[in-house]
């Protein structure tokens, strides 16, 4: 089977390569782009270690076809932090502990990314919920949890300050 | 977790997907959101030549809310979930949406995925029992509607003919109360026992009632029975108890790794009385 043309553009910068429709999202930024945040956990859709935002939507990476993303716009967490340093969302990870290995990290961060755009404000049950898809085996989520919480408490402050 | 290789196509219209449809036959599939289909590549359960994907054509999206509502194919389980309009006519939709997998798989998970696949473990098909929903297919020779409750065959046989696409999902606004109650392991998990069922009162008496069951049998079961039992009653228990040995003599569980048969008949009555709890609660409350 014949390679395709694949064009992405991938944490704002267009970028495009040669895939097998076949190729999955994940190896295609891990192994064609070296774009090594997104994590491979279990490759069966469980874990969400390889969480990318695809389009304005969360999508576990190791289960889209390099060709259905074509001309998608993929964000990850290597797009996430700002000419001042990390992303609030970062920072919180890190304040709060939220992780030990850090394995599923990148997964978590970029899914609450989404969340936190789409519930700014959301309640301990509504961060749960929204973060169902991501598995992490250290921590037991009580400080992913409370970290996703503060980013939104320092969010809201942020946006009232620039108001 | 390589899966097999195939050449792609995203055609970019409903006639353009039904022709390579027709052209590659038995060596196509078509693929919506891929959640489904995905996994079964990577485990090399299924390969072909040709994969079709639907995502570029528009006239597959799109929810219409009137007294009928028409949920287009590609529509995906989040976008149940957060469309306001259909919350209004029909929450028992996001409702069975919310306990579909995770957050990642709702956004890529469609409707028409969901639906056409034949899995007895998804939910919709369960759901659009209740609802007496009809199915819309077009084909090379055109386009024609089938009953949900005459689409499922066995497991991952419908009606649905090889050279045809499901492009939409549309059923009478639903009166009264629904719920859909839905027991699994963990999250991302298939139900062990599901149930959806819809309850219209008046007057404290049941005057319309509609029971489906998920993953108990392999295909989705609607019990006709169960939902008579409920009409003309108050939702006591009496009528109760009738309706969950009427949904009993309906399912056909298959021992596996979520329980023995007698745990599962055990679960489905759990769920099954708990969805109509909560169904004439809200029908009674005016709440849909």
């Amino acid at each position: 089977m014949s390679k395709m043309h694949l064009k992405l553009t991938v944490n704002g910068q267009a970028v495009e390569t040669l895939a097998e429709p076949r190729e999955l999202l994940i190896h295609v930024l891990r192994e064609r782009l070296d774009i090594t945040g997104p994590h491979i956990g279990c490759e069966t859709s469980h874990c969400g270690a390889c969480t990318v935002d695809m389009d304005g939507k969360s999508v576990k990476a190791c289960t889209v076809f390099a060709a259905q993303a074509q001309g998608a716009e993929i964000t990850t967490v290597e797009g996430l932090a700002g000419p001042d340093g990390m992303h609030v969302l970062q920072q919180m990870f890190r304040e709060h502990h939220g992780l030990q290995c850090g394995y599923c990290t990148p997964g978590m961060i970029t899914r609450a990314w989404r969340l936190l755009q789409e519930t700014p404000r959301p309640t301990e049950e509504e961060v749960r919920h929204g973060m169902a898809g991501n598995l992490c085996r250290c921590t037991g989520y009580q400080n992913i949890v409370k970290a996703i919480l503060a980013a939104s408490d320092a969010m809201a402050a942020q946006k009232e300050a620039a108001e | 977790m390589i899966p097999p290789a195939f050449d792609y196509h995203r055609p970019a219209d409903l006639p353009a997907a039904v022709a390579l449809l027709s052209e590659h036959g038995e060596d196509a599939r078509l693929i919506a959101g891929g959640h489904s289909l995905i996994p079964m590549m990577k485990l090399r359960m299924t390969a072909f030549g040709h994969l079709i994907d639907l995502q570029g054509v528009a006239a597959l999206r799109g929810i219409e809310v009137g007294a009928t509502v028409r949920i287009g194919a590609m529509t995906t389980q989040h976008e149940i979930l957060t469309h306001a309009g259909l919350a209004e006519a029909a929450p028992i939709l996001a409702e069975a949406a919310r306990q579909i997998a995770d957050p990642q798989v709702r956004y890529m998970g469609t409707l028409g995925g969901n639906v056409a696949n034949g899995d007895p473990g998804n939910d919709m098909p369960g759901l659009m029992q209740c609802l007496d929903a009809t199915y819309h297919l077009a084909g090379p020779d055109g386009e024609r509607t089938v009953a949900a409750r005459a689409f499922y065959e066995a497991a991952y046989v419908t009606a649905r003919a090889e050279d045809e696409i499901l492009t939409a999902v549309s059923f009478a606004r639903p009166a009264g109360g629904g719920a859909y109650e839905k027991q699994k392991r963990k999250i991302g998990d298939y139900a062990t026992a599901a149930a959806a069922v819809q309850i219209a009162m008046e007057g404290g008496r049941v005057t319309a009632a509609s029971v489906a069951m998920t993953n108990l049998s392999d295909v989705p079961v609607w019990s006709e029975a169960a939902g008579a039992a409920l009409v003309g009653s108050a939702c006591d228990e009496e009528a109760v108890a009738a309706a969950v040995a009427a949904m009993l003599a309906d399912i056909d569980p298959a021992s596996d790794n979520r329980g023995p048969v007698e745990f599962k008949r055990h679960v489905a009555g759990v769920i099954l009385r708990r969805a109509i709890a909560r169904a004439a609660d809200r029908a009674e409350g005016g709440q849909a």
